[in-house]
């Protein structure tokens, strides 16, 4: 085990090396919740438009992982850099100056019941909207509908639309800011085959238009080996496996391996 | 990883003993524990509502939003329970006036404790479980749904955007609805004297016109504006700091009602105080 961590390590040197630009950096990352240790020692570094798949089973953390990095849990211990930014040293902001080139697709979708799908959509942008004429912001709104293939369905409410639907609408409220890094919280969990596939595309398609950095929690494996350039397996709290697809499925750990079946 | 699960399983088996050998004493020192946090939390909470309510950008459409939601939805039931209050009012105190034979005197006394104390209390007791348990339950299930979250990493304070526009707008909309609340509790008792009797609304509204003194109005009016803090500032708070679960959108919506009905009472019995000490 001790042995593998530092094979890890070294091998996730030489790989940022070779891709270039490190946009986030944990090191001995902790977090707990009272006496439910969490993440126990995180290392992970990833470099500027990989696409990172993130696999554990149920309850291992691999959300409060996405949420340490988009700042809306707080870590215990350990360093988080993003663009080579302390996010512990940052002051007020400088932080959501960061925080704002992070976009975040919720697990649950979180969708504000609220508001029509237009309005859900209109929200991310509306600190900008005074500097945008009603035809930009109207534009934009039809090009993020049209891209995840929502068009017909500007005027509803989340409640009116179906699972599917509403991960997609949840895609394109995250996308609409045009991230420079996009955080997936389980991006096809619920759908089908078909439509899992789609979005799978769609996150290949976004990451090469806007050469976005991704992090992809899943469970899907077709999802992982669609879109993952590389992957990491969280097993109690640490790090228990990296390496690409194809690596990892030919792992002799069998547990590792039953992730891939 | 063994030591590891053995470590977790002894753990697991000490605290069922602690929870037998709590005492009593133990029980209300957590319980006196949680109070002081509560209180340490409110306290908190209301600090960050001044300090954000005064901090640009000012969130003026959803305030007004907002503020229409809340007195558009309230609206119909206080004008009906002030209608009938005055009338029952009335009512009732015919025969203990008729006594001492100072019927006539029935507008003014109907007219004094409806606008100086029934009319805000009473208003403000519903605004509570209409507008604070909405509040409560509407934050509560942002809050379980992460949608406050979501707020936040698009780049919006949901603390200013959803908590100060709430408590806003009740604090400005509370003293609206108790006017009118009163207007129909005096249309209502307008009603109830001339069940029995037959008195003309000129006569009527002039006798309560001669009787009401601005020393009445003003503090009446003025406490409502505490009374819609408090029931904005509860509510909201209860459902921004709901549990995340389920059940926490019931629990905020019910503890907000409780908690804001009881400051009521205690707001208004302060204002009694200060409003005798001012006057006498
Ligand atoms: N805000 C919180 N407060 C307390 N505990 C939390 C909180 N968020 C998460 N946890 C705990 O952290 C652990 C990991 O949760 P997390 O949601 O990250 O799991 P996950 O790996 O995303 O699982 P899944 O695949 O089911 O989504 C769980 O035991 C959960 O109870
Ligand atoms: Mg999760």
């Amino acid at each position: 085990m001790q042995e593998n961590t530092t094979d890890i390590e070294t091998k996730s040197k030489t790989d940022s090396e070779k891709k270039g630009d490190v946009v986030i950096e944990m090191q001995h990352l902790k977090k707990s919740f009272g006496n439910n240790h969490v993440l126990r020692d995180i290392n992970l570094t990833i470099s500027k438009g990989e696409n990172l798949a993130i696999l554990g089973q149920s309850g291992t953390g691999k959300s409060v992982l996405i949420k340490c990095i988009v700042g809306l849990i707080d870590i215990d211990d350990g360093k988080l850099l993003i663009f080579g930014q302390d996010i512990s040293e940052l002051k007020n902001k400088k932080l959501v100056e960061i925080q704002k080139k992070i976009g975040f697709l919720f697990q649950s979708g979180a969708l504000y019941d609220s508001m029509t799908v237009r309005e859900n959509l209109e929200f991310p942008l509306r600190k900008q909207s005074n500097s945008l004429s009603k035809e930009e912001l109207d534009s934009l709104i039809k090009e993020s509908l049209h891209d995840v293939g929502l068009d017909k369905a500007i005027d509803k409410t989340p409640s009116e639309l179906s699972g599917g639907m509403r991960k997609r609408l949840g895609l394109a409220r995250t996308l609409i800011l045009k991230p420079e890094i996009m955080l997936y919280d389980e991006p096809t969990t619920g759908l089908d085959p078909i439509t899992s596939k789609e979005i799978s595309n769609l996150i290949l398609e976004v990451q090469r238009k806007y050469h976005t950095t991704s992090i992809i929690i899943t469970h899907d494996i077709e999802c992982t080996k669609l879109t993952a350039d590389r992957i990491i397996v969280i097993k109690s709290g640490i790090c228990g496996a990296e390496g690409t697809f194809d690596e990892l499925e030919k792992s002799a750990d069998p547990w590792i391996r039953s992730f891939f079946e | 990883m063994e030591n590891n699960i053995s470590q977790q399983s002894k753990t697991e088996n000490e605290t069922p003993e602690i929870v037998i050998e709590e005492s009593p004493r133990i029980l209300t020192d957590s319980m006196f524990k949680k109070f002081f946090l509560e209180v340490a939390s409110i306290t908190t909470f209301t600090f960050r509502f001044f300090k954000e309510v005064v901090k640009p950008p000012y969130e003026f459409n959803e305030v007004m939003k907002q503020s229409f939601l809340i007195g558009y939805k309230s609206l119909p039931l206080v004008a009906i329970t002030g209608f009938i209050i005055g009338l029952v009012l009335t009512i009732q105190s015919r025969p203990t006036l008729a006594k001492f034979g100072s019927e006539s005197l029935l507008p003014a006394m109907v007219a004094v404790s409806l606008i100086r104390e029934i009319g805000p209390v009473i208003t403000a007791l519903i605004f509570a479980g209409k507008v604070g348990s909405g509040i409560g339950a509407e934050l509560a299930s942002m809050n379980v749904t992460e949608q406050i979250d979501a707020m936040q990493v698009s780049d919006t304070n949901p603390f200013k955007y959803l908590v100060v526009t709430r408590v806003l707008s009740a604090t400005l909309m509370l003293p609206i609805l108790v006017i009118l609340a009163d207007g129909f509790g005096l249309l209502g008792s307008l009603v109830g004297v001339n069940i029995k009797g037959n008195v003309s609304s000129y006569l009527f509204f002039s006798q309560i016109f001669q009787s009401l003194e601005f020393n009445d109005l003003i503090p009446a009016i003025v406490k409502t504006f505490f009374f819609g803090y408090a029931i904005g500032l509860i509510g909201s708070y209860k459902g921004y700091n709901s549990n995340k679960g389920t059940e926490g959108v019931g629990e905020a919506a019910n503890s907000a009602v409780v908690l804001s009905s009881l400051m009521v009472f205690i707001i208004d019995m302060i204002a009694v105080q200060i409003t005798s000490l001012l006057q006498g």
